[in-house]
């Protein structure tokens, strides 16, 4: 019987909860790392048995862990990310340049086909590519030169690379979003780039239609349609079907299109998901009820899921990398919060049930599905 | 030789998977680089998370004391007070005393 292993980074450690294919009862495993802030725990999907783990603490700085069984056990890997060159400035808060400097991992993405390969995201936003399993890291610094980076300027929560999305079906074309800069794609691998924020609109910016500058919280891509991506911005849900050239709100009749994560059903590429919060001063949902929006027209209509979640005086938020789902008919669906619970749903969102409830705040939330 | 005493924090304890202290084997008169340096050649685990690794910066939350004394803004060369150098007293490696 197939099942599952959702991998969870929090403030304060990575947790594991494995449950058979029925989702019903759930087993929490760790924590691991306790006390480091795990910004990402991701699995291969060549290989379900190795895990990458991104610890970081500002004490220690960063740290990259990697397990060859399932999590059980872990050992450190490579931990040098150098940028290449002289990477020079972006611009900081104020506008004025600062130099580059390298933060902490907030996104791994392992390769679809090879076990060996891995990508990692980072802060200040760089995009890095080990072929040794973590061991060394190099970065592609072509984003910067053709993304235009010394123009990029950092959101609230730094001048992080958070999303990197891999096309299954031809591995060199990927796509990553970096607050506040925007979007970009590659069809290369890496070597070159385009600025892929066509049609955004973002009423902060001098220039509402600039190319960048756009705070791109989160993209999905259903693996069957590489040319169709879906967005949660700062605010507004958008989607695009040319890869990214040109964007079409698709907020539609949500009671706020201010969010984090956006993602998409594993079967179903018109299936889409996010969760609303009130506004960008405040990180909480509408209502203080916390309901995960589904959208079965790719978006623009929007129905509110809220059984078994709860709908009174709820105030957490959902981060950009704390919704995934599972690869099982029906099709799974998790959502991690900042208040510590891990929301699942074995239907689609029909309904959901926390299977965890105290853990500390949810910083990403990863799902394998396992034979 | 007599091997230095180094007393390291508990998340790097954890992370190099050692106690409390870690006896570091040091060639001439020890001193705050070279311990370091020898201590992130015993456990690669540790490169990184009390220098900057290419630059050897301290990492601006960690201090270095011994013997009741703040070494953290001496020069890492200089030679480390003499009951550290002969194993006794820890080079005490520190984190900031604050958290959340």
């Amino acid at each position: 019987m197939a099942s599952v292993r959702v991998l969870v980074g929090t403030k304060k450690g990575a947790f594991t909860l494995t449950a058979d294919g029925a989702r019903r009862d759930w087993r929490v495993g760790g924590p691991f790392f306790g006390g480091w802030t795990v910004m990402h725990v991701n699995g291969s999907p060549a290989d379900p048995d190795r895990l990458w783990a991104s610890q970081w603490t500002d004490w220690h700085g960063q740290v990259v862990q990697r397990s060859d069984d399932g999590g059980a056990t872990w050992a450190p890997v490579g931990n040098g990310f150098a940028y290449e060159g002289d990477p020079g400035t972006h611009l900081w808060y104020d506008g004025t340049p600062h130099p580059w400097e390298f933060n902490r991992v907030w996104h791994i993405e392992p390769s679809p086909d090879d076990p060996d390969v891995v990508f990692a995201g980072v802060e200040d936003a760089g995009l890095f590519r080990s072929g040794d399993g973590g061991g060394t890291w190099t970065e592609l610094p072509a984003l910067r030169t053709h993304g235009r980076g010394p123009d990029w300027h950092p959101g609230a929560g730094g001048m992080c690379l958070h999303t990197v999305i891999i096309d299954p079906a031809d591995t060199r074309r990927m796509f990553v979003a970096i607050s506040a800069a925007g979007a970009f794609r590659t069809e290369d691998g890496g070597e070159t780039w385009s600025i892929a924020t066509g049609g955004l609109r973002s009423e902060f910016l001098p220039d509402p239609e600039a190319p960048l500058g756009h705070c791109v919280h989160n993209l999905a891509m259903h693996p069957d349609r590489p040319d169709t991506l879906f967005m949660q911005k700062h605010w507004d849900v958008c989607r695009s079907d040319d890869a990214g050239d040109t964007w079409t709100e698709v907020s539609g009749d949500l009671p706020s299109d201010f969010g984090f994560p956006v993602a998409v059903h594993a079967h179903e590429p018109e299936t889409v998901y996010v969760v609303p919060i009130l506004s960008d001063a405040e990180h909480y949902p509408p209502e203080g009820r916390l309901r995960v929006a589904r959208s079965r027209t790719g978006g623009g209509e929007w129905e509110l899921l809220e059984r078994g979640l709860p709908q009174r005086d709820c105030y957490v938020n959902v981060l950009r990398d704390a919704v995934a789902v599972d690869g099982l008919d029906d099709c799974g669906v998790y959502v991690g919060t900042t208040g510590g619970q891990v929301y699942a749903s074995p239907d689609a969102g029909d309904t959901w049930t926390a299977i965890a409830e105290h853990l500390p705040a949810v910083l990403s939330v990863e799902v394998q599905t396992l034979p | 030789m007599t091997p230095v005493r180094v007393s390291l924090p508990h998340h790097l304890r954890s992370l190099a998977g050692v106690g409390a202290e870690v006896a570091v084997e040091v060639d001439g008169d020890p001193s705050v680089d070279a311990v370091l340096e020898q201590l992130e050649r015993d456990h690669p685990a540790l490169r990184g998370t009390i220098r900057d690794p290419d630059a050897g910066r301290r990492r601006p939350y960690m201090r270095y004391m011994a013997c009741g004394r703040d070494l953290s803004l001496e020069p890492g060369g200089a030679p480390l007070p003499g009951p550290v150098a002969a194993g006794e007293e820890p080079l005490r490696v520190i984190g900031a005393i604050s958290g959340g």
